[in-house]
């Protein structure tokens, strides 16, 4: 709710929540009147659970900033339930999960029931053929995701910095991006053999390019007035490239990362349904050709679980690196 | 001056490369600067002030001419720029203890410099802000410790107040008059201000318009420390209605 005060126009008040939990903040074009209300500004932004305000200096705001923050602003009770409730969503869903199984009466090999991919889950988790191939699969990620990440960005870093050779590379890296993966996967693992080395490239292949853009643009958006600040301190190459460089492009690295990420599991999957002996894919189709369709789902599970783990991590460097940005 | 200069300049020209045979943004300049002189040059947008003070900072070659120093051929720079120009990611304390960083200087030495120059900035309590949380005059604050904390032998001033509003702009004037008082650093600075100019510094040089070349040096005898008041006596109205007859 906005409300202007009646008394003097010059001051917006932006007001949402309760009597018991209310905040708000003032504006003021007039001096002497943010003086004033400087205290009262205080003395709500410590009501208020995050945001902006809780760091907050006391100066004057224009109008369209004020809108700003009170939009951020949200109260404590809503922040911890949407903070739940995307676990409630997927709690609910086991049951209707349930109910669809037990009322379409579909066989155990086409739709099996939670409790039959529990009990699944359960014994390829006692003989330990489940981590055994899960470990072989995260390998494979880990291992892509590295080597392509550090190839890409090694890359893109010299791309970002010579024209020249961004002309000279960028047919053959628009040309690598128009082939799907899915296409030279057989073709690796021809070359490669079906051991773990042809997932690990097909992994590093599809995590290239997405690192390699962010890469370019993250080291073409450092602020050339920085270069300016760190040559006239006469730092050299490496300063700008550890001081400078990494740091600004950091969020924008750690983007790439994240879509990496995600795509690296899904090129350590395609190589391993080509052809593998081991791994999470090798156990998904396993399970397909044995009619063990609780199987496929463990498998599926565990794939959905690796892929949220990475992207939790991700989400945790950034928040541990980027904490200057909000 | 009885003073040895410690920089001379000699027949300075810069000219950068376009289609059309080259923009001259400097013509032909020479001046000494003196330890501890406060020197401003004064001039219209794109009379080539920031190409002059680049090319002092050693940021880019001059075309032709020289830019020589005393002593020593690398001087230590401070350099503050129109905008804070700061590290969104390094805290108050971190941008101001960049430049010791680089020079390899241990932690705890560059800590408790950081600390003095936030007292002599008067940034106390900032310490652990990051840029996004000061305001404009805040920021220029951060960016002029950071120039001074490496004890430089130039500082380059390019026209730091110019992203102020009027009354922070005047405030930071009084303060960088008393912090130079007290340093008695070289300062070279540009701005299109004249009472800025007036008020700051020793001699205003005034540059034509491109390609830039020394078209007034004017003493600036108005005695020191200056305060407020300074700017509406007559000796500073003289003086300012010298310089503004000589920019086009």
């Amino acid at each position: 709710m906005i409300r202007r005060n009646s008394g003097a126009d010059s001051i917006v008040w932006i007001e949402e929540g309760t009597s018991t939990t209310p905040y708000g903040i003032c504006v003021d074009s007039r001096p002497e009147n943010v003086r004033r209300f400087r205290g009262f500004l205080w003395i709500y932004s410590t009501r208020l659970t995050s945001g902006p305000l809780s760091v907050f200096t006391p100066r004057s705001f224009t109008y369209a900033e004020a809108f700003l923050f009170a939009n951020q602003m949200k109260p404590k009770t809503l922040q911890s339930l949407s903070r739940w409730l995307g676990l409630l969503s997927i709690l609910l869903a086991i049951p209707l999960w349930a109910l669809v199984v037990q009322v379409s009466g579909l066989p155990k090999f086409i739709l099996p029931s939670p409790a039959d991919v529990w009990t699944r889950f359960l014994k390829a988790l006692e003989d330990g053929s489940l981590l055994y191939h899960t470990g072989i699969t995260l390998a494979e990620i880990l291992l892509g995701l590295l080597a392509g990440v550090t190839f890409a960005t090694i890359v893109g870093y010299l791309l970002a910095k010579s024209r020249p050779l961004e002309i000279a590379l960028s047919p053959y890296l628009v040309a690598s991006q128009a082939i799907p993966i899915v296409a030279i996967a057989p073709l690796l693992v021809i070359w490669l053999g079906d051991g773990i080395l042809s997932k690990v490239v097909i992994c590093a292949l599809i995590v290239f390019f997405p690192v390699l853009v962010n890469t370019v643009v993250g080291v073409r958006a450092v602020p050339p007035a920085l270069y300016d600040l760190m040559r006239s301190l006469r730092a050299s190459r490496w300063q700008i490239l550890f001081k400078l460089e990494l740091p600004a492009s950091l969020p924008v690295l750690l983007g790439g990362l994240r879509i990496g990420a995600t795509l690296s599991v899904i090129g350590a999957i395609v190589g391993e349904l080509v052809d593998a002996e081991q791994g999470l894919g090798f156990l998904l189709q396993l399970g397909d050709f044995q009619y063990d369709t609780s199987m496929v789902f463990v498998a599926v599970f565990m794939l959905i679980a690796l892929a949220l783990s990475l992207y939790g991590v991700v989400t945790l460097l950034e928040r541990k690196f980027l904490k200057w940005q909000k | 001056m009885t003073t040895k200069p410690i920089l001379t300049v000699k027949d300075l020209s810069v000219t950068f490369p376009d289609n059309n045979g080259g923009l001259d943004a400097l013509g032909t300049l020479s001046f000494d600067i003196h330890p501890r002189e406060f020197i401003c040059f004064l001039g219209p947008s794109g009379s080539g002030k920031t190409t002059l003070l680049r090319a002092l900072a050693g940021l880019i070659q001059p075309t032709s001419g020289s830019v020589n120093f005393m002593h020593h051929h690398q001087p230590k720079i401070g350099m503050v720029f129109q905008q804070s120009n700061l590290m969104p990611w390094r805290t108050v304390m971190e941008n101001i203890q960049i430049s010791l960083e680089l020079d390899g200087a241990g932690e705890i030495k560059a800590q408790n410099k950081a600390r003095e120059m936030i007292k002599l900035m008067g940034l106390k309590g900032f310490e652990n802000s990051f840029p996004r949380d000061l305001s404009g005059g805040m920021a220029q604050r951060v960016a002029i410790a950071r120039a001074l904390i490496h004890d430089p032998d130039l500082l380059l001033l390019d026209e730091p107040f110019a992203s102020l509003d009027a009354l922070t702009r005047e405030r930071m004037w009084t303060e960088l008059s008393n912090i130079w008082q007290e340093k008695k650093k070289t300062v070279v600075m540009v701005t299109h201000s004249i009472n800025e100019s007036l008020f700051l510094a020793d001699r205003v040089m005034v540059l034509t318009k491109r390609p830039g070349k020394i078209k007034l040096d004017v003493e600036v005898d108005l005695p020191r420390p200056r305060v407020d008041d300074i700017r509406y006596t007559s000796h500073f109205g003289k003086l300012a209605k010298k310089l503004r007859a000589a920019i086009e």
